[in-house]
């Protein structure tokens, strides 16, 4: 909080004001640009390695808009001294939790500038985040009704339902989050044979003969030898990342990386590099540096060198570059970790992923992750690869030996769900699910940009991110959207840079035409109503984030 | 003053260049030569600067091309121990099929037998036909049901604290929760028994950690003297260092139980915050199961923070924290776990609220537990070969090798004879598994026998005798 205010001087590298033609030699690789040459500069970089034309669009942040957003943060800051000055002088009451009696000696239990940023910037707009729904995470849904008396520092449940809310937030992109249909039934009746839970791990007495039959089919699904699944999305990125690689050798992450794969290398103890989101030039750099000169310190070459990146970035609504990234991984003998958390059912003609989407063969990826909570209406999480990769998992990933393996009927959803987007159902419902989600997609990405408004990310990608900048219209847009029925995710810092906050639309096959047409209506309404439509369409679109020529390094002891 | 001293200079440089014209040629030349030495010592320098090393395109390619890396992964042998796994057909309950073999269940951690019970089923089927299977989402983005918040409530309710947190899988609780204190720089005391995930907690915290010998509250107090005098000799420093215990109620890897009363006393008298594991101990120790604090008698207050997963008594999936809201509400933002993932499925939170129902209605249930632990307690003892470890009223036993056969390769093969033995006789065990090269402090191999409610008086008495025969035809 107190960083933007203090240096107003970092703007402009921070929102990636440092010029276009800087932008174009850098990331160069976005096509289909109204501008020729930016064209042409495609062509000649990637000649025959993309089958399709990739659009990915990154306006950059208006001058006046990056300005006016620091100033928003330097009131909302000193607003906050103020108020911390008056809360200590018992002027005004201060409603935060408190430490025991007994232990007001103690060393204090966290610190004081994430109380800060607590107590007095997302406390003010607390109501757009945790809202309590009682119904299917579906198209629609019904939201418990809450107000709060005191600026948000408690709910009180009015116990009324706000039904009907379009649900532009949960990640159900195929539509497979329901409560009737084949799945459901599926899925209860496990639950009357098997129960919830299984208390064990797979390697003692958990592993059920659901489990065999689902990576099977998990394998058969993504085109690899062998699949093994967890109970837990985040965990298999955090438990099987430090089962791959350790001390001595190399990870090479992109900078937006989820926190489940940060937390993961981390666990490993290998040494990590980040490369700038999605930008071929930054990774073959560091791939070219670390081979040539080895680890730090000792010298010794690298014993692997394991390339993190995801499908879809949740958060940018990006689209790895994996056809580059798969050649570069070949070229310097390193290893690819694909993370498809979003990806996987959401892209590809028939919903294999990102894989698919670019027309590669999935044997070019070493680790095939990817979740189970997303398109397939589930929870979990599973890796797919060669056969002596899931053996070797099978035997040494933490998940496998010490965390309770997934429930049954958890199993079953995503066994009927797969099997439907496979068309193995009879059917061919789970085909027109995957189109009807690239249709919407398109649909609304479309719309939105004539409308005005800045949006982020790969015209494919169901995650839209709506630019709002402005600290005070992350709450605005998302009381607005509620007024309307709407129900929609906005973000802010710490989980975006500081300046670019945002809302974020995930795409759902259970959108019809109506519901996309209302939301439309409304979210322009909102804008011109809150001032959002910042764009000026001068699409020099690149995401030219600060790019300074040091890497950060991280070295576990 | 200053003329004097004019003068003084002028007469010394007078004798000087009367004495150069008076010196020696030889001397002359000699302190020329050294002259031109010095000056050339001067303008010369001391040591040649290494060539620079700059890589030619060419050689950088070459450099490329010679590397070759390790395999991704190294091939693992067929007959690893632990990549076979048991195939379970059918739900893993009291009855248990494994390998198609039917056996009563003495490996799942299903304490309380609620896994095969009627009402938590059909609490979970209302549910799933109500929300469906999964969330979408994580709790802050439309993640949240109404069911979370009920569950989150009843624990707090039933473990008489002020908020409780649930996370969405067992191990990433504990695993999640110390990292969102405990913060680089910080110190963590730490019992060397702790399970797995409290480790890689405390690896993910990045904190200092020091490693005390199992359940040794001497052994505890030295860290923490020492940790005293380290900080009066930097008091600065100290006032912002954290420090923490964490201890397990019932130890995972032994079986034991934690001296809670003399760590509270440890707490206060140095100031550390107490973590307590409670994945055994929940709903099974104490009067109405509400774990460690209880079966002590101790103020739940007086510990920081309690984490517990719902695996095994609930027999559900996830897990919870609880504890007074000034630290709980912490994990609602800091919890990576907790912030990151997808919620519990809710028909999982449902299971685990009808659980807790259960628990509250019949008390008697922990009573009932608490025999049949000491009952095959009692008929485990004098195995000749096999040596009992663990408390007598402890859910989750382990038989270790009295004398290893010298590796842990063969020790292994060993008691997994013992394990197959039983199983053809229809005792269902298994071996406590651990990643050997992963963990602090390895425990030595051992068989878990797990109790619970659902198991006969007849059936323990069967699996000890059976566990006896075994280890007689095996080890002797």
């Amino acid at each position: 909080m107190e960083r933007p205010a203090a240096e107003p001087g970092a703007q402009p590298r921070a929102n990636g004001c440092s010029g276009a033609a800087h932008g174009a030699l850098r990331n160069g690789y976005v096509r289909g640009l109204p501008a020729p040459d930016t064209q042409i500069h495609h062509i000649v970089h990637n000649g025959g390695l993309y089958k399709k034309p990739f659009n990915e669009a990154f306006e950059e942040t208006p001058m006046l808009v990056a300005v006016l957003t620091y100033v928003g943060y330097g009131v909302l800051t000193l607003f906050g001294y103020l108020r911390d000055f008056l809360r200590q002088w018992k002027i005004e009451k201060c409603q935060n939790a408190t430490e025991r009696e007994e232990q007001k000696d103690f060393v204090p239990l966290y610190q004081d500038f994430e109380n800060f940023y607590t107590r007095n910037l997302y406390m003010r707009i607390r109501d757009s985040w945790n809202r309590p729904i009682c119904s299917v995470p579906g198209a629609k849904v019904d939201m418990m009704e809450r107000v709060s008396h005191d600026y948000n520092w408690t709910f009180m449940y009015t116990g009324r339902v706000i039904k009907d809310i379009i649900n532009m937030g949960s990640y159900n992109y195929l539509g497979f989050a329901q409560n009737t249909g084949a799945c459901q039934e599926a899925a209860a009746k496990v639950l009357s044979q098997y129960g919830a839970g299984v208390c064990s791990t797979r390697q003692e007495m958990g592993n059920l003969d659901k489990h065999e039959e689902l990576e099977k089919l998990i394998a058969r699904f993504l085109g690899v030898e062998s699949a093994m699944a967890y109970g837990m999305g985040f965990a298999t990125n955090s438990m099987n990342i430090p089962a791959l690689v350790g001390k001595g050798c190399l990870i090479l992450s992109d900078e937006l990386n989820h926190a489940s794969l940060v937390l993961g290398a981390r666990l490993s103890g290998a040494t990590i590099r980040i490369f700038k989101h999605n930008n071929m030039q930054s990774l073959e750099k560091l791939l070219k540096d670390a081979i040539v000169h080895g680890q730090p310190r000792t010298r010794r070459p690298w014993k692997k060198i394991l390339i993190l990146v995801e499908g879809i970035y949740s958060m940018e609504g990006s689209i790895v570059r994996l056809p580059e990234v798969i050649a570069l991984k070949k070229k310097y003998k390193s290893y690819l970790y694909l993370d498809e958390a979003h990806s996987i059912g959401a892209l590809g003609p028939s919903g294999r992923g990102v894989v698919e989407y670019f027309g590669l063969n999935p044997e070019d990826v070493d680790v095939m992750m990817g979740t189970f909570t997303k398109s397939f209406g589930a929870a979990g999480g599973y890796i797919g690869g060669k056969k002596e990769l899931i053996d070797y998992l099978r035997t040494y990933s933490h998940s496998a030996v010490y965390a309770a393996s997934l429930s049954p009927p958890v199993v079953e959803q995503i066994i009927t769900s797969m099997k439907c987007i496979m068309g193995e159902d009879g059917s061919t419902f789970g085909k027109e699910c995957v189109q009807q989600l690239a249709e919407n997609t398109r649909y609304f990405r479309r719309r939105l940009k004539e409308m005005g408004f800045i949006i982020y990310g790969n015209e494919d990608s169901p995650v839209v991110p709506l630019m709002l900048y402005m600290p005070a219209k992350i709450g605005a847009f998302g009381r607005e959207m509620l007024k309307r029925n709407i129900g929609v995710v906005v973000v802010g810092f710490p989980a975006t840079p500081i300046i670019e906050s945002r809302a974020r639309f995930c795409l759902s096959a259970a959108h019809t035409k109506e519901i996309l047409d209302t939301a439309l209506k409304e979210i322009s309404e909102v804008g011109d109503l809150l001032q959002l439509k910042y764009s000026r369409h001068r699409l020099v679109p690149l995401l030219d984030r600060p790019f300074d020529e040091t890497t950060y390094e991280e070295t576990e002891d | 003053m200053a003329a004097a001293v004019g003068v003084g200079q002028q007469w010394v440089l007078v004798e000087m260049v009367q004495a150069f014209y008076e010196a020696p040629a030889y001397h002359l030349i000699l302190e020329g030569i050294l002259i031109l030495w010095i000056i050339r010592l001067l303008f010369s320098k001391t040591y040649k600067l290494q060539e620079r090393s700059d890589l030619t395109p060419k050689e950088k390619e070459e450099l490329i091309e010679e590397w070759q890396p390790e395999p991704l992964v190294p091939p693992v042998s067929k007959d690893h121990p632990a990549l076979n796994y048991n195939i379970v057909s059918g739900p893993p309950t009291h009855k248990i099929t494994v390998n198609d073999k039917e056996c009563i269940n003495f490996a799942s951690f299903n304490f309380l037998g609620l896994l095969d019970n009627e009402k938590v089923k059909n609490a979970a089927q209302a549910s799933l036909k109500k929300y469906g299977v999964g969330t979408c989402g994580p709790r802050g983005f439309y993640g949240t049901f109404d069911v979370h918040l009920e569950l989150e409530e009843r624990l707090a309710k039933f473990m008489r604290t002020e908020e409780a947190i649930i996370y969405s899988y067992g191990f990433a609780t504990i695993a999640s929760a110390i990292p969102a204190y405990s913060k680089r720089g910080d110190i963590v005391f730490v019992d060397e028994a702790a399970c797995f995930a409290i480790q890689k907690g405390l690896q993910a915290s990045r904190s200092n950690i020091k490693l005390f010998k199992h359940n040794d509250m001497v052994d505890l107090e030295r860290l923490l003297k020492e940790q005293e005098s380290e900080d009066q000799k930097n008091p600065r420093k100290a006032r912002v260092t954290r420090r923490f215990i964490v201890v397990e109620g019932l130890y995972m890897n032994t079986g034991d139980v934690c001296p809670l009363p003399e760590l509270i006393k440890l707490k206060y008298k140095y100031k550390v915050r107490i973590f307590l594991e409670e994945s055994l101990s929940f709903g099974v120790l104490g009067e109405h199961g509400r774990g460690i604090t209880e079966h002590f008698g101790i103020n739940i207050d007086d510990i920081d923070l309690i984490s517990a997963n719902m695996e095994n008594s609930l027999a559900s999936i996830g897990g919870f924290c609880c504890g007074r809201s000034f630290v709980i509400d912490h994990q609602r933002l800091s919890g990576q776990g907790y912030c990151f993932s997808a919620s519990l499925p809710p028909l999982l939170a449902a299971a685990a609220i009808e659980a807790l129902n259960i628990m509250e209605d019949n008390p008697d249930i922990f009573q009932t537990l608490q025999g049949k632990c000491k009952r095959i307690h009692r008929a485990l003892q004098g195995i000749s070969g096999l040596k009992l470890v663990g408390e007598s009223f402890s859910p989750a036993l382990h038989l270790q090798l009295e004398e290893s056969c010298g590796s842990r390769e063969n020790d292994v093969k060993l008691l997994k004879r013992v394990v197959d033995y039983c199983m053809n006789s229809g005792i269902a065990l298994t071996q406590a598994r651990y990643l050997e090269k992963e963990e602090k402090c390895l425990p030595p191999p051992s068989i878990r026998v797990v109790i619970t409610v659902e198991q006969t008086e007849q059936e323990l008495d069967k699996a000890a005798s059976l566990i006896k025969e075994a280890a007689q035809s095996v080890l002797n």
